[in-house]
């Protein structure tokens, strides 16, 4: 077995940075698939951390997580696309700067 | 690494299992069994999935007793935090029944989703691992998702299910990384093993990694329960979906983020109190404030409900903050109070409306006091008890969140919750001034009131009034859930 | 028989369900019978406890009865009950005895009013709330019925909701009143949080325990309760406008008896006010201020009804000046004459009023003698009495207070002083008023001047016992130098709020009693000292009744000799004039201060932190990350962005204090 030279540091800023890129994304980026796939990044990246968290402790309770947060994200996506197909059958768009019917 | 065969308890488990059985039940019933625009006998089935799951819930009480690999238990406040979601389901589906045909909502998966949610509410009181807690939360989040943006044809209920999806997700992701950071600093997700690890190793707490993770759950908590800077959401998505799920949304999700909030900071990171406390008294203090200020200029009463909503969960947290035995058995009580009067303001929102007229707008309840004299009253209970006037109950959850704030020498942040409950008269009772003393510019005429809905506008009234003239029975039971939490 | 005190608060109770559920469907004589009858049922069982309990060796009078426990948990344990002592049975007389009469003219007043058993029932809820104020053994119980009187004034203000004034004074009055419960409230929790009970009697029984400074600040707290609900400085500015509401309401609430709920809350707590000095101080000082101020404004008003407003304001400030001095027994025995004469002139202008059709302003009535003889022969003694001359009801009792301002331990001569100077006041405009009222020609309107009757009996009935309790009730209270025992209030009173009149002239701080004192010896000691001080007293009362009957004479000048006079000395003090008539612009500054800021900050929150902060910030950060594509364009960001940015902000600063905690501690 070859035995890994990144340590596993690297790895979790990694996930700090997908985690950033996803924040950034989802505050900035107009189509709300768009936000919303920068938002999966975001758990993305955390599943990334537990893994190797997960490996670094040495124990199965990350990996047993991202299991789960990939079947709670499935379900979200499905729940939102749902909810941008009613979007888009309501007001002909789906970029979020454009749905502002309720405010202050 | 050995497999150990987790014992398997179901008891323990028992009212979550029955209310998934009666959710898939209902759920199917509305496939196969669809009657259009009578759908009513589904909210009935549920109603009585609810009291089967309730009456279920009084072998476990009293015990404290772990189960799945300590991944759930059924103890005192688990239990309590059941029986308050389980009235705020039953409570909901009354209210539904007629409001939901009356926009075009009334199909199997709106009964449904509704337990699904109340599912979710259980897991996360009940949870005793971040794992049981995160798939609690999310099982809650994802049906209301789907219940606020259940109007299809409503450009309002669309956009509130999006703005609540879209920043609910966002909140997740950093509950989430918390749970993975605090997961990373002490090796186990089981809340007792947390804290354990934490008092064996006092150097962790210093340890930024830990410290960043609570920082990050603080976040993904506070956007449940609604705390400024985490609440922009709740007007928006509170005055776009139907009025039965912003019912269930302001006292349910609410009771189940405190539930898991509290779980979590109190039984797993009480070392790191010092840290968290200043944090949470800024927090109390900005979303009283900011809830009850902001609730003044509203027009629409539904909005005006959410802001004084974002209000309530900061008298909860001046109760968080306190602490001790008093103040967490004081937010007990107060959910409980909490759901009966909001939901009852609600449901005399639901009832004032009728078909293609929901009459959200304050200045369309002027008149309403002399024309329906008993709905006036009870909302005018209502306000009155949400505004903190004694004797309701109302009234009495404020004395004693307060009282704990001041036991716990929080001085000041009892000074400012009084000044803001004080500010919160003022608009509490612009509804009664309203209802009473302005000359109505419309008639409202031709109103329905589905006798479900009655029902729940009387057991509210009974509740806040109950919980306002006989307190001590419910604090106690209260105290008596609490113990071994702290 | 003493156990049966609950029935004194049931029969208003009962009377409220009825009324309030029934009353609009039952005959009108019908209500007006079941709200009186209740009152009046309420008021007879008072008097039997009154008899029950002076059958009683003083130092016995009390009497606890617990109607069941409220709140027990762990260490809090509140039992609701009610408790009869000599303090709660004169308030419990007072109010009951009052509230019959004011009932009874009601049934005349109201007459023909739409509202009619809405009235009644909001009264009925009133008395019942005021008797647990009064009867109440506990902080908890107080607080209930001092918000339910609190909710009652506010409706009942209210009551012609469709005039957009009234439904604004009575918010104005409910939010005033808020402010000073958040005091009452907070030194409620104090009290608790200290002594571990609500309970009156283990509260007064503990109370020594506490530090000084502790007791003032409670004493302080407890004040600020009191100066809102009976309308002192500065919290007054509710009362004035509260004079929308019904005349009776007027009389009955906002001068006989929630007002004066503050003096009794004050004499309750005498035990904590005794031990912090500067409290006492405090509202001695406030009480006297309050006192001269609205005497002075109450010189120009011209609406008969604020008149009387602002002059129970400056009554109730006498009834702190002597509560203030640690005279409690002279401030409650000011209490109860007052409600005589107060209400008494209250339901004497609701009489005016009815024989005006409605008119409020002086400047139109006059001449009113000889066309509403029983309305004016019983206002006459009224305000006599209000004017402290001897012989009449109020005389002994403000005397009485005036006297303590200058004997007691706590008093000074500059309180009295003051006292007097607003006592001279007093009488200048309530004769001004009773001449600019009953005197000259009659200025009002012809069609009015042609309907202008004397009220039915059932209004001058109650006129006039009322009249005649305004003669005699003052001689419950007669002064130790016309002979001692005669002083039969404040003995009854004694064993609660201690004996006033004989610890205040055991405490007389004159330096020439010192001299006798050091002087002689023995039992010529007490002889000299008892001389020394009767002389004294007696010198001050001539004073004061020099004053007041100056105050008649000069309204006597103006207004019937020369009756060009008050607009030449206007002119004159042209600038004082402006402000005392605009009373001192206090409701504007108010306005302007608190009300207007509010409102405004809402506003902004609302606007400007949600549109202006947040897209601010939004469209900042636009232009940071979308970086130059973006800068052109014009921005409409997204509020579902905003949020989120917003979220950001926020969880920037709670990770951020959360580092740098851990990084630097």
């Amino acid at each position: 077995m070859i035995i890994p030279t990144v340590p596993p540091s690297c790895y979790l800023v990694l996930g700090a940075i997908l985690f950033t890129i996803g924040v950034i994304g989802a505050l900035t980026r107009r189509n709300a698939i768009v936000v919303f796939m920068c938002i999966e990044l975001m758990l993305n990246a955390v599943n990334v951390s537990f893994i190797t968290l997960s490996r670094f402790l040495n124990s199965p309770h990350g990996v047993m997580f991202v299991f789960f947060v990939m079947a709670v994200a499935a379900a979200e996506a499905a729940v939102g696309l749902a909810i941008f197909v009613q979007l888009y059958r309501t007001r002909e768009t789906i970029n979020v700067d454009e749905i502002n019917l309720m405010k202050w | 690494m050995g497999i150990t065969v987790p014992q398997i308890n179901f008891s323990i488990i028992a009212p979550e299992l029955i209310i998934s059985a009666f959710a898939l039940v209902v759920l199917l019933l509305g496939v196969f069994f669809p009657r259009t625009g009578k759908n009513d006998y589904l909210g009935y089935v549920s109603l009585v999935g609810i009291v089967v799951a309730f009456l279920y819930t009084f072998p476990i009480m009293g015990k404290s007793q772990y189960a799945f690999n300590n991944m759930i238990v059924a103890d005192g406040f688990g239990v309590f935090f059941k029986v308050i979601f389980l009235i705020i389901a039953f409570l909901t589906v009354l209210i539904s029944i007629g409001y939901a045909r009356r926009v075009d909502i009334d199909f199997g998966e709106y009964y449904a989703l509704i337990m699904f949610a109340t599912l979710g509410m259980m897991l996360m009181a009940a949870g005793t691992s971040l794992i049981t807690i995160f798939l609690g939360l999310e099982t809650m989040s994802i049906a209301i998702y789907v219940l606020a943006g259940l109007m299809r044809g409503d450009r309002k209920s669309i956009e509130s299910a999006l703005k609540y999806f879209l920043l609910g997700a966002f909140a997740t992701g950093f509950l989430l990384y918390g749970m993975a950071l605090i997961y990373g600093s002490t090796g186990t997700i089981i809340l007792e093993e947390i804290a354990a690890y934490i008092k064996s190793k006092p150097e962790l707490l210093r340890s930024p990694m830990i410290i960043m993770g609570i920082a990050l759950l603080t976040i993904g908590f506070g956007f449940k329960v609604a705390t400024v800077p985490f609440h922009m959401w709740t007007p928006d998505v509170y005055e776009g979906a139907p009025t039965s799920i912003t019912a269930f949304m302001a006292t349910g999700v609410k009771a189940a983020g405190f539930a898991g909030f509290i779980r979590v900071f109190f039984s797993a990171l009480g070392a790191f109190q010092p840290d968290w406390i200043a944090i949470m008294w800024l927090l109390a203090v900005a979303t009283m404030t900011v809830g009850n200020v902001v609730a003044i200029a509203q027009t629409n009463i539904k909005r005006m409900l959410a802001y004084s909503s974002i209000a309530h969960a900061g008298y909860i947290l001046v109760a968080f903050v306190a602490g001790n035995e008093l103040g967490t058995a004081s937010i007990l009580f107060y959910l409980l109070v909490y759901a009966f009067m909001n939901i009852g303001a609600f449901t005399v929102v639901i009832l004032l409306g009728k078909r293609g007229e929901e009459n959200v707008l304050i200045s369309d309840y002027a008149g309403i006091g002399f024309k329906y004299p008993l709905l006036g009253a009870s909302m005018t209970i209502f306000m009155l008890s949400m505004a903190g006037i004694p004797p309701l109950g109302g009234f009495m959850g404020k004395f004693y969140i307060f009282s704990a704030a001041v036991k716990a020498e929080y001085y000041w942040l009892a000074v400012i919750g009084v000044l803001n409950s004080a500010i919160s008269v003022y608009y509490y009772l612009r509804v009664t001034v309203f209802m009473y003393f302005r000359e109505p510019e419309r008639e409202i005429t031709g109103l329905t009131f589905s006798p479900a809905s009655v029902v729940a506008v009387i057991i509210s009234v009974w509740g806040v009034l109950y919980m306002g003239i006989f307190p001590s029975d419910i604090l106690a039971l209260a105290q008596r859930s609490i113990t071994g939490l702290l | 028989m003493l156990d049966y005190v609950w029935l004194v608060p049931l029969f208003p109770a009962v009377g409220f369900i009825i009324n309030g559920l029934i009353g609009k469907r039952i005959d009108r004589r019908l209500v007006g019978w079941i709200g009186c009858s209740a009152i009046g049922l309420s008021f007879f069982f008072s008097i039997l406890l009154f008899f029950e309990l002076i059958q009683l060796p003083p130092a016995s009078r009390h009497h606890e009865f617990e109607i069941f426990e409220w709140v027990v948990s762990g260490d809090f344990r509140t039992v609701i009950g009610y408790q009869v002592d000599p303090l709660s049975i004169l308030m419990a007389l007072v109010v009951s005895g009052v509230s019959f009469f004011i009932h009874i003219y009601s049934i005349g007043y109201m007459h023909g009013d739409p509202g009619y058993p809405r009235y009644f029932t909001y009264l009925n809820l009133f008395v019942f709330m005021m008797l647990n104020l009064v009867l109440a053994n506990n902080f908890l119980l107080m607080f209930v019925g001092w918000e339910g009187v609190g909710l009652c004034s506010y409706l009942l203000i209210g009551f012609w909701f469709e005039r957009d004034s009234a439904s604004n004074a009575g918010k104005k009055a409910f939010v005033v009143n808020r402010v000073g419960d958040f005091g009452f409230l907070l030194g409620i929790f104090l009290i608790f949080t200290n002594l571990g009970t609500l309970d009156f009697t283990e509260v007064f029984h503990k109370a020594p325990s506490l530090d000084v400074t502790l007791a003032t600040t409670i004493a302080i707290l407890l004040f600020i309760g009191a100066a809102g609900k009976s309308a002192q400085l500065p919290l007054y500015v509710w009362l004035p406008d509260a004079m929308e509401g019904p005349t009776p309401v007027s009389s009955l609430i906002h001068a006989a008896t929630m007002v004066t709920a503050g003096v009794y809350m004050i004499a309750r707590c005498n035990v904590l006010y005794s031990m912090a000095p500067i409290a006492l101080t405090i509202v001695a000082v406030i009480g006297v201020a309050t006192a001269i101020y609205a005497a002075s404004i109450g010189l120009t008003q011209n609406d008969i009804k604020r008149v009387l407003a602002y002059s129970t304001i400056s009554q109730l400030g006498y009834m702190f000046l002597g509560v203030g001095v640690g005279a409690y027994g002279a401030g409650m025995f000011h209490l109860m004459t007052h409600a005589f004469f107060k209400g008494l002139l209250f339901l004497g202008a609701g009489s005016v009023m009815h024989a005006m059709s409605g008119e409020l302003d002086m400047r139109k009535m006059g001449g009113l003698r000889r066309k509403i003889p029983i309305t004016f022969w019983t206002f006459v003694p009224a305000t006599l009495a209000i004017a402290g001359i001897p012989g009449f009801s109020g005389f002994f009792s403000k005397d009485e207070i005036l006297w303590q301002a200058y004997s007691s331990s706590h008093g000074h001569f500059l309180l009295w002083a003051v006292g007097v100077i607003a006592a001279g006041m007093t009488s200048f405009y309530m004769f001004r008023l009773l001449f600019m009222t009953f005197f000259g020609q009659c200025r009002a309107p012809e069609e009015v001047k042609k309907h202008i009757h004397e009220s039915p009996k059932v209004m001058t009935v109650p006129l006039g016992v009322l009249s005649v309790l305004s003669i005699i009730g003052g001689y419950v209270g007669i002064p130790h130098i016309f002979g001692g025992g005669f002083n039969k209030i404040g003995e009854f009173l004694a064993p609660v709020v201690g004996g006033h009149g004989e610890v205040a002239k055991g405490h007389a701080v004159f330096s020439f009693e010192k001299v006798a004192h050091a002087a002689e010896g023995g039992g010529a000691t007490a002889t000299a000292h008892g001389l020394q001080s009767a002389s004294m007293e007696m010198i001050l009362m001539a004073i004061s009744v020099i004053v007041a009957l100056i105050g008649i004479l000069m309204a006597y000048v103006f207004y019937i000799k020369r009756p060009n006079l008050p607009g030449i000395v206007a002119e004159k003090g042209k600038t004082l004039y402006t402000v005392l008539i605009n009373k001192y612009f206090v409701d504007e500054i108010y306005e302007f201060c608190f009300v207007d800021s509010l409102k405004s900050l809402g506003i902004a929150l609302w606007k400007g932190f949600d549109d202006l902060v947040i897209d601010g910030a939004v469209n900042g950060v636009g232009h940071l990350t979308v970086g130059l594509s973006g800068v052109l364009r014009k921005i409409q960001t997204g509020f579902v962005q905003s949020y989120a940015f917003f979220m950001i902000i926020g969880g920037v600063i709670v990770v951020g204090y959360y580092m740098i905690r851990a990084i630097f501690y």
